[in-house]
């Protein structure tokens, strides 16, 4: 599966290794929908560090689209709610 | 993974790419017109990185000038204290502690700019190195497939690539409102400077102005500027008299003060 860290580039990490990274998402998405400021950074700290970790960096030759989206390492929680409320804030 | 962030962010950009990609009737035509796209992308990128490269450039220019001043005032003062002149010890002290707080705001905006400017660097080398791929990529298709054969390799070349220019599009954006914001208190600190605020304390007095005021209440101006000319007092008095004498004329400071 690949994933994109943006800011940062894409991994590829291996299929088996997705659970326990649905546990970090989903905790993540608990820490943005409460406003919970001082969750989302470490909680986006440990889902970036295991995407790290588990998958290896997708060469630059390579161009594929990402089935998954990880917001930057200091996005703040006002970033991904823009990011999540409309479309029209992906530029390019 | 169910509907999370990253799955709900990554069919954003999707949807942007598919956009692109529903346009054409000859799927190829996308080929060009995206590469046309990212062509424009990179020298934005540049344009972005070149403005907070200058920005940097400037707020660096200004602790330098501060950190000269804060100097240039410091001896002014000893000058000063030597020759007997408090006040004008004084106001040099005073406007020392103005150029030191103005140092103190700086550091951290040139910081900032600086790991924007990194991180722009970096994004904008993937980028040209993804659009030189997808220049290759490009020409194989448009040689070797029919529109309906080109059609998937199309999509996924342009999928990647549309996501990577969104990725690089928001680094630009992350720059320029920390650029913007950066911008307009490096121009009220220019004025200030403009202004003779953190010049020579010999030179004649202008008037105060608000934003120096400020700065100095918000330092604990009077407070600093009393227990620093105590401490040169104290300095400059002590080879040639006890130590109890240099205290003393401190104090008296303080109270005419």
């Amino acid at each position: 599966m690949i994933i994109r860290i943006l800011g940062e580039g894409q991994y590829e990490v291996d299929d088996s290794r997705v659970d326990e990274l649905n546990v970090l998402d989903t905790q993540l998405q608990e820490a943005v929908e409460e406003g919970d400021a001082d969750l989302l950074g470490p909680v986006l700290a440990a889902l970036l560090t295991a995407v790290r970790e588990r998958g290896a960096p997708v060469a630059a030759e390579v161009l594929v689209p990402s089935e998954l989206v990880l917001p930057a390492p200091d996005a703040s929680l006002s970033e991904i709610r823009a990011m999540l409320s409309d479309d029209g804030l992906i530029p390019g | 993974m169910t509907m999370g962030i990253a799955r709900r962010l990554a069919l954003l950009f999707r949807v942007k790419a598919n956009k692109a990609l529903d346009r054409a009737e000859d799927p190829r035509e996308v080929l060009d017109y995206s590469y046309e796209r990212q062509v424009e992308m990179l020298a934005k990128v540049r344009r972005g990185l070149a403005d907070v490269a200058t920005s940097r450039k400037r707020v660096e220019l200004q602790i330098r000038l501060a950190r000269q001043a804060a100097d240039r005032l410091q001896q002014q003062a000893s000058h000063a204290v030597e020759l007997g002149k408090d006040e004008l010890a004084r106001e040099a002290l005073t406007r020392r502690s103005a150029a030191l707080a103005q140092i103190d705001q700086l550091q951290p905006q040139a910081d900032a700019l600086k790991s924007e400017e990194d991180k722009l660097t970096v994004a904008s080398q993937r980028l040209q190195e993804k659009v030189e791929a997808f220049r290759t990529r490009k020409e194989t298709i448009k040689a070797t497939y029919t529109a309906a054969e080109a059609q998937s390799k199309i999509g996924e070349a342009v999928s990647g690539i549309s996501e990577e220019m969104g990725d690089v599009g928001l680094a630009m954006q992350r720059a320029e409102d920390k650029t913007a914001q950066m911008a307009s208190r490096a121009q009220a600190l220019d004025e200030l400077m403009a202004s003779g605020a953190l010049d020579d304390a010999s030179l004649p007095l202008g008037q105060r102005d608000d934003i120096q005021a400020a700065l100095e209440a918000a330092k604990g101006g009077e407070a600093t500027v009393e227990g620093q000319l105590a401490q040169l007092k104290a300095q400059i008095a002590a080879p040639q008299a006890p130590a109890q004498l240099a205290t003393g004329e401190g104090t008296q400071q303080e109270k005419e003060a």
